[in-house]
C-alpha cells in the first residue's frame, strides 16, 4: 500500500512540477525559444530532467518553506507572552544528524539521475548518416559550413527533419573566428560554446519541420544582441531542394552587371564570397544565395530591397558595431549594388 | 600603553572635546589620516553605500531601456558599459567593501579588542580599495583610446578573453578594469590577513575560538577563503595587461593562446566569490536572528562546521559556470556532484536557523524582516542553484536570465537584505541614534515586493529563451509582457532604496538616542557605549561563554553551564 501511495505523490508531484514549468507557456507565442516546448531528443531529455529535478527541488522549498512560515507565526512575540525570555536549546545531535543525512541522501538520487543524462546526450553515438556542419561564430553572424555537399551559407541554417523511420541527426563542430559566442536553440538543444582554437561539438534531431529561433548566448561585444540565429527544419525534399540551389554557383544575370562592377570594384569583395566570381573574402557572410534567406545581418532586419540598400549605406542604421563599414556609395551606385545582390537568388 | 589612564583619547578623537573647537578641514583630516578601525569601518559602509547608489542607478537604467522591445533609450555601446560597470561595481566596490566595513567594525569589538592587529595597514588597505574604486569610475572620463570606442569597460564583468585582447577592445576602458581590480584587490588582501590575524590573536580573556560569536568566526573563515581566491585574479589580471601591452599570448588564440585559461582563472577566483559575498550574509543573519527570536543559536559547532565545510567544498565547484565550453562529460558529472554538495552544509545552515527561530519569542523589527526575508530568498536561490548545476539542464540555463535570477536572488536576495538587516542592526552602535523603524518597515516591505516582482520573473523569461547581456530583444520572441514587469519591480526596488539613504542619513541627527544596548542583546560590543570610544573598552573584557551579555543578565543561568 505504501510504496502504491508513494508512487502517486511522485506522479502528482511531477505532475505539479510540469504544470509549474510550463505555465510561463501560457503568455508564450509560437515564435517564442522556449525551453519548455522541446522539439529534439537532447531538449527533451534535458525536459524530463528538469521536471524531475523541479519535483524534487518543489518538495523541499514547500516543506522548508512551509516549516518557516508556520514557525514565523506560531512562535511570534505576543503581548500574552509570560516575562522573561524562552527556555534557551542549544541544540540535538540526533536531529542534527538527521537533516545532515537526509540531504545527502537527496543529493545521491540528483546526481545519478544527472549524470545518466549527461553521458547519453554527450557521449551519443554519431549515426553513420548524421549530417556533419560546421559552425564558425564571427562578430556578429554565424558562418554554415556543410563539408559534404559544399555549401556554405551564414545566419539561417537548414537542416532535414528526423523521424523513426528516417532518422537524421545533425552533428555540429563549433568553433570562432575570433571571440567567443555560443550557439543556442533552445527548443533543439542546449547550448555550446564557440570558442577559437577549441572546436566543440553538438547534435540535434529535430522531429518537426518548422522554424526554430535563437541567438547566441555568450557575450560577444557591442552588437551581441543582434547575433540572432534561425534553423530551419526542413522535410527531406526541401533540403534536398535547398541543397542543390545552394550548390549552383551564383547567378550571372547581365541585367545588373553595373552593380556587380560596383561590388567587385569596392571593397565589397574583399569581405563577401559571391560563388563563380572573382570575390572570394571571407570575413563577412557569403552572399551567394543572399535572396534565399530571409533576414539580413544575422536577424537584425528582413530582407527587403530597401532595408538592403539601406543596411549598404549606412549599417549602422541597424545595428551600430557591426564590422561592416559604409562605403560611401552615390545613390546610383547603391541602386545598382542593390539590384545585382537582388539577383543572387 | 596601559599604565596611562586612557587620557589618550581625547588627542585622537577630537570630537569628543568640547572645550576646543574643531574646523571642518580638521575633522576630514582627522577621517583621512585615521587608522581606527570604527573610522575606518564607517568610511567603508559610505563607500560602498555611495556605489550602491551608483550601481542601482546604472541597474535601473538597464531595466528602462529593456522595458519594451527595440528600445533606444541606451545604444548599444552605453549599455554593454552599464551592465559591465553594474556588476563589476556590485560585486568589488560595493559587496566586498560592505563585508570589510562590517567586519572592521565589528570584529573588534565582538572579540574585546582595542583596534585590529595592523590598523596602518587597515588604513592602507582602505585606500587602496577606495583608489581602485574611483579608478575604475575614470574610466568614464579617461578610458577613450581610439575614436568611437568604449570610455568605460563594455567587456562583462567576466571579461572573456580574448573579447578583451586589444585586437577587440582598442582604447583604454579595459586597462582601466584591470588595474582597478588589482589595486582595489591589493587593499582585499591587506584587509584580509588583518581581519585573520586580529581574529587569532587578539581575542580577549575567555574567548576561546569555539566561545566566539557567530559573526566573527564566519568572517575567519571568508578572510581565509578571501587569501585564496583574490590571488588568481591578481595573477589572470596581470597576464591580461601582459598580453594587451608586452605581447603576450596567454589569451591570444589567434597565436596559439587559449580562451580557456582565462575562464579557469576567472571562475577559480569568482565562485569562490560568491562565498566570499554570501558568508558575512550568514554572518549578519547569525547575529540577528538569535537576538530577534531571544533565544540562543542552535547548533553552534555544526554551523562552524557547515561553514567551514563550504568553504572548501566551494573551491571545487569553479567549473559549474563552464558547462557549455566543452568539457568531457566525466568532468561535467564531478562538476554536478561537487556542486550538488554544497546544498548538504548550505542546507544545515537554513534547518539550524528555523530551530533557533523554533520557540522564540519573534520581533519583527526592521533588521529581523530583513533577515527573514534571507531567509526565504535565500532557500529558493539554493534551490535554484541546484537546478543549475544539473549540468544538462544549465545547458539551456546557461548565461539566460534564470542565471540572471539565481544570482540576484543570492546576492540582492541574501546579500544585500542582510547588508540590510546588518546596518539597521548596528547603526545605533555606531552612530547612538536608532534608525527610523515606520521608514525601515517601508523599506522593507517596498524592497521586498520589488525585488519579487523582478528577479521572480526573470526565471521565466530565462526558461523563455531570453539570453543575458542584450541590449535589445526582437518583439516577436514572447518576453514583452516579462520584461515590463521586471523593469517595474526594479523601479520599485529603486524608490525603497532612496527611503533607506534618506533613513540613512536624517537618523543620524534625528534618530531616537540608542542606549548602548537597544536590541537586548548579548555580545560585547553592546556592552560599550554607543558610539564606542576610541579605545573600545575601559577595561579588557572577560568572557566564559558565547553570550557574554546573557551572563550578565541571568546570572542565575549562566550559558557556560550548558554548551559543551
Amino acid at each position: 500500500m505504501q510504496t502504491r501511495h508513494a508512487q502517486c505523490l511522485i506522479r502528482r508531484s511531477s505532475a505539479s512540477a510540469w504544470l509549474l514549468l510550463t505555465s510561463p507557456m501560457l503568455i508564450a507565442q509560437g515564435t517564442t525559444p522556449s525551453t519548455l516546448a522541446p522539439a529534439s531528443t537532447p531538449a527533451h531529455q534535458i525536459f524530463d530532467l528538469s521536471v524531475f529535478v523541479v519535483a524534487i527541488t518543489g518538495g523541499i522549498f514547500l516543506v522548508v518553506g512551509g516549516l518557516l512560515a508556520v514557525v514565523l507565526f506560531r512562535f511570534r512575540a505576543r503581548k500574552t507572552d509570560p516575562l522573561g525570555e524562552p527556555a534557551q536549546i542549544y541544540g540535538s545531535t540526533q536531529i542534527e544528524l538527521a537533516w545532515t543525512v537526509i540531504p545527502v541522501l537527496i543529493v545521491v538520487v540528483l546526481f545519478l539521475t544527472t549524470a545518466r543524462i549527461i553521458f547519453a546526450i554527450q557521449d551519443a553515438q554519431k549515426p553513420k548518416t548524421a549530417l556533419d556542419v560546421t559552425v564558425i561564430g564571427h562578430q556578429f553572424w554565424w558562418e554554415f559550413r556543410y563539408p559534404k555537399y559544399g555549401v556554405v551559407t551564414a545566419n539561417e541554417l537548414h537542416i532535414p527533419v528526423s523521424s523513426d523511420a528516417a532518422p537524421a541527426a545533425t552533428f555540429l563542430k563549433l568553433t570562432s573566428a575570433d571571440v567567443n559566442h555560443s550557439f543556442w536553440i533552445p527548443q533543439l538543444a542546449g547550448k555550446t560554446d564557440l570558442i577559437a582554437n577549441h572546436a566543440n561539438t553538438m547534435w540535434m534531431d529535430p522531429q518537426k519541420p518548422g522554424l526554430y529561433l535563437g541567438q547566441c548566448a555568450q557575450f560577444c561585444g557591442s552588437q551581441h544582441a543582434m547575433m540572432l540565429l534561425s534553423v530551419y527544419v526542413d522535410t527531406p525534399e526541401q533540403f534536398d531542394t535547398w541543397i542543390k540551389n545552394q550548390q549552383q554557383p551564383a547567378q550571372q544575370d547581365p541585367a545588373v552587371v553595373a552593380g556587380r562592377k560596383v561590388f567587385e570594384g569596392q571593397a565589397c569583395m574583399n569581405c563577401h564570397t559571391v560563388s563563380g566570381t572573382a570575390a572570394t573574402g571571407r570575413f563577412g557572410p557569403d552572399l551567394s544565395h543572399l535572396m534565399s534567406r530571409a533576414t539580413l545581418a544575422s536577424g537584425a532586419m528582413d530582407n527587403t530591397p530597401a532595408n538592403l540598400r539601406q543596411w549598404i549605406k549606412s549599417p549602422d542604421t541597424f545595428k551600430r558595431g557591426a564590422l561592416m563599414p559604409a562605403m560611401q556609395l552615390n545613390d546610383e551606385q547603391l541602386d545598382q549594388v542593390t539590384a545585382y545582390l537582388e539577383t543572387l537568388k | 600603553m596601559s599604565d596611562y589612564p586612557l587620557p589618550v583619547s581625547q588627542v585622537i578623537d577630537p570630537s569628543t572635546s568640547a572645550s576646543e573647537r574643531v574646523t571642518f578641514l580638521e575633522k576630514l583630516h582627522g577621517w583621512v589620516v585615521t587608522v581606527d578601525h570604527k573610522r575606518l569601518g564607517i568610511l567603508y559602509i559610505l563607500y560602498s553605500t555611495f556605489f550602491l547608489l551608483v550601481a542601482g542607478a546604472e541597474a535601473v537604467m538597464i531595466r528602462i531601456q529593456l522595458a519594451y522591445p527595440h528600445n533606444h533609450v541606451l545604444s548599444a555601446q552605453v549599455f554593454n558599459r552599464f551592465f559591465t560597470m553594474h556588476g563589476t561595481t556590485m560585486v568589488f566596490l560595493v559587496g566586498m567593501p560592505f563585508l570589510f566595513g562590517f567586519a572592521n567594525y565589528i570584529v573588534p569589538l565582538q572579540i574585546g579588542a582595542r583596534d585590529m592587529a595592523f590598523p596602518r595597514l587597515n588604513a592602507f588597505s582602505f585606500w587602496m580599495t577606495a583608489f581602485g574604486g574611483f579608478l575604475l569610475y575614470y574610466s568614464f572620463l579617461g578610458g577613450a583610446g581610439l575614436y568611437g570606442v568604449g570610455n568605460a569597460p563594455d567587456v562583462g564583468w567576466f571579461a572573456y578573453a580574448p573579447l578583451t585582447a586589444r585586437s577587440f577592445s582598442p582604447g583604454h576602458a579595459t586597462d582601466y578594469w584591470a588595474l582597478a581590480l588589482i589595486v582595489s584587490g591589493f587593499g582585499t588582501l591587506g584587509t584580509a590577513i588583518n581581519i585573520i590575524a586580529t581574529i587569532i590573536s587578539m581575542r580577549c580573556k575567555g574567548m576561546t575560538l569555539m566561545r566566539m560569536p557567530l559573526f566573527t568566526w564566519l568572517l575567519l573563515i571568508v578572510s581565509m577563503l578571501t587569501l585564496v581566491t583574490i590571488t588568481p585574479l591578481t595573477a589572470a589580471q596581470f597576464m591580461l595587461l601582459i598580453d594587451r601591452y608586452l605581447g603576450g599570448h596567454f589569451f591570444d588564440t589567434q597565436a596559439g593562446g587559449s580562451s580557456l585559461i582565462w575562464i579557469h582563472f576567472f571562475w577559480i577566483f569568482g565562485h569562490p566569490e560568491v562565498y566570499v559575498l554570501v558568508i558575512p550574509a550568514f554572518a549578519i543573519a547569525n547575529e540577528i536572528i538569535p537576538v530577534f527570536c531571544r533565544k540562543a543559536i542552535f547548533g553552534y559547532p555544526a554551523m562552524v562546521a557547515a561553514s567551514v565545510c563550504i568553504m572548501f567544498v566551494s573551491l571545487s565547484v569553479w567549473a559549474h559556470h563552464m558547462f557549455t565550453v566543452g568539457m568531457t562529460s566525466v568532468s561535467n558529472a564531478f562538476f554536478t556532484l561537487s556542486t550538488m554538495l554544497v546544498g548538504v552544509p548550505t542546507g544545515i545552515k537554513i534547518f539550524n536557523w528555523i530551530a533557533t527561530l523554533w520557540g522564540g519569542r519573534i520581533r519583527f523589527t526592521t533588521p529581523m524582516l530583513f533577515c527573514i526575508g534571507f531567509l526565504f530568498q535565500f532557500l529558493i536561490a539554493g534551490l535554484t542553484g541546484i537546478m543549475l548545476s544539473v549540468s544538462p539542464w544549465d545547458w539551456q540555463l546557461h548565461n539566460s536570465y534564470f542565471v540572471i535570477a539565481h544570482f540576484h536572488y543570492v546576492l540582492v536576495g541574501a546579500v544585500v537584505f542582510c547588508i540590510f538587516a546588518g546596518i539597521y542592526y548596528w547603526y545605533p552602535k555606531a552612530t547612538g541614534r536608532l534608525m527610523s523603524e515606520t521608514l525601515g518597515k517601508w523599506h522593507f516591505w517596498l524592497f521586498a515586493i520589488g525585488f519579487h516582482i523582478t528577479f521572480d520573473t526573470m526565471h521565466f523569461l530565462g526558461l523563455l529563451g531570453m539570453p543575458r547581456s542584450i541590449y535589445t530583444y526582437q518583439p516577436d520572441r514572447g518576453w514583452n509582457f516579462l520584461n515590463l514587469v521586471v523593469s517595474v519591480g526594479g523601479l520599485i526596488q529603486g524608490i525603497a532604496v532612496l527611503i533607506f539613504a534618506y533613513n540613512f542619513i536624517v537618523s543620524y541627527w534625528r534618530g531616537e538616542v540608542a542606549g548602548d544596548d537597544p536590541w537586548d542583546a548579548w555580545t560585547l560590543e553592546w556592552t560599550t557605549s554607543s558610539p564606542p570610544p576610541v579605545y573600545n573598552f575601559e577595561e579588557e573584557p572577560e568572557v566564559h561563554s558565547r553570550r557574554p551579555l546573557w551572563d550578565l543578565k541571568h546570572p542565575g543561568d549562566p550559558d557556560w553551564e550548558y554548551e559543551s
